[in-house]
C-alpha cells in the first residue's frame, strides 16, 4: 500500500491528541506538562513537513525550523521558571501554584 | 516496499514512545522515551525528504531540549509518586477530551477527503535533488526570502538566553567576587601612603 499524506497526518493526529490527554493525565506533574506541549509541537511539525513534502513547497520546511526555535526557547523558559519556583517553594505540584491568587 | 515498512516502523515506535511519555511512572523514563519519540520522527522527517529539518530536530531536541529536561528532573528533589495521585481520577475525563479531540480530527480528515492534494505551482517549490540538496534549497530561501523571519527566531533565542540566565541567576550571600569596577576605580592616594621613617625611631 502506498503511503500517502494522509498516513502521515494521521501519525500527527494521533500524537496531537496523546500531548492533550498527557496535559489531563499529568494534572500535578509540571514536567510531564511541559514534555506533552513538546509533543504536541512535534506533531504540528510533522504536519508542516508532510504538507510540504506533498505539495512540493518549501516553505512548510522554513516553517518547522521556526516553530522549533520558539519550542526550544519556551522549554528553557519553562524549566527555569520551575527551577527558581523549586527553589523558592520546596514543591512543584500545580495545585500549589497559587500565589497571584488567580 | 522498504519505505512502506520504514514509515510503519518509525509510526509505531512514535506513537508508542508518545504513550509512554505521559504514562510511564518515572519521570526520568518520560524523558528517555521523549528522545526516542523524537528520533523516530527525525526517521519520518528523512522519509519526507526533509534531510535538514530532521537533523536540526535531532541536534536541537534530542541534544539540547531533552537533556535540560533530564538535567531539571535530576535536579528537583522531588517525590514523584506524589505527584501522581490524581492519575487515576483525571484518567476518564482525559479520556473523554481525547477522544473527543481525535474524533474531530478524523471527521476532518475525512471531510477534506484525504485523497490527492493539488499541486498548484508553487512560488518557493522543492527544487530537484540533481539540481539542488535540501540544504541548499533551505539557506537559498530562509537567507533571501525570510531574512527578517530567521533574524527575528535568532532574536527569540538570545531573549530565551537571557531571560532563563537571570531567571535562574542568584546572588549567594558571603561568596568573594572580584568587582572590576572597584578595581578600575582604585587610586594609588587610597592605596598607599609613604611614611618618613627617621633613623632609630621606628614606626611606633
Amino acid at each position: 500500500m502506498e503511503i500517502g499524506l494522509a498516513h502521515y497526518l494521521t501519525v500527527a493526529a494521533m500524537l496531537f491528541t496523546i500531548g492533550i490527554f498527557g496535559i489531563f493525565l499529568n494534572r500535578k506533574n509540571v514536567i510531564i506538562i511541559l514534555m506533552s506541549v513538546e509533543l504536541i509541537l512535534l506533531a504540528v511539525n510533522i504536519n508542516f513537513v508532510a504538507f510540504s513534502s506533498y505539495l512540493h513547497d518549501m516553505v512548510g520546511q522554513i516553517f518547522t525550523m521556526f516553530i522549533l526555535t520558539v519550542a526550544a526557547g519556551e522549554a528553557a523558559i519553562g524549566l527555569a521558571i520551575l527551577v527558581i519556583y523549586y527553589r523558592n517553594r520546596g514543591t512543584i505540584a500545580v495545585e500549589d501554584i497559587n500565589l497571584m491568587e488567580g | 516496499m522498504i519505505y512502506t515498512l520504514c514509515f510503519y516502523l518509525f509510526a509505531i515506535i512514535t506513537v508508542f514512545s508518545a504513550i509512554m511519555v505521559i504514562s510511564s511512572r518515572n519521570p526520568v523514563h518520560s524523558v528517555l522515551y521523549l528522545i526516542l519519540a523524537f528520533f523516530n520522527s527525525a526517521g519520518l522527517f528523512v522519509l519526507l525528504g526533509a534531510e535538514f529539518v530532521a537533523m536540526i530536530l535531532v541536534i536541537v531536541y534530542v541534544g539540547a531540549v531533552a537533556v535540560l529536561f533530564m538535567f531539571v528532573v535530576m535536579m528537583l528533589d522531588i517525590d514523584y509518586s506524589e505527584l501522581r495521585k490524581g492519575f487515576q481520577k483525571y484518567l476518564p475525563i482525559g479520556g473523554l477530551i481525547g477522544l473527543v479531540l481525535l474524533a474531530e480530527l478524523v471527521l476532518v480528515g475525512m471531510g477534506w477527503g484525504l485523497g490527492d492534494p493539488v499541486i498548484t505551482d508553487p512560488a518557493t517549490a522543492i527544487p530537484a535533488l540533481t539540481e539542488m540538496s535540501n540544504t541548499e534549497a533551505l539557506g537559498s530561501l530562509i537567507y533571501t526570502k525570510y531574512i527578517f523571519l530567521f533574524q527575528m527566531a535568532g532574536l527569540i533565542l538570545l531573549v530565551a538566553m537571557i531571560g532563563a540566565i537571570v531567571l535562574t541567576h542568584r546572588k549567594r550571600p558571603g561568596v568573594k567576587k572580584q568587582n572590576i569596577n572597584k578595581q578600575v576605580m582604585r587610586r594609588r592616594e587610597e592605596a598607599f601612603e609613604i611614611v618618613k621613617v627617621k633613623p632609630g625611631q621606628g614606626l611606633g
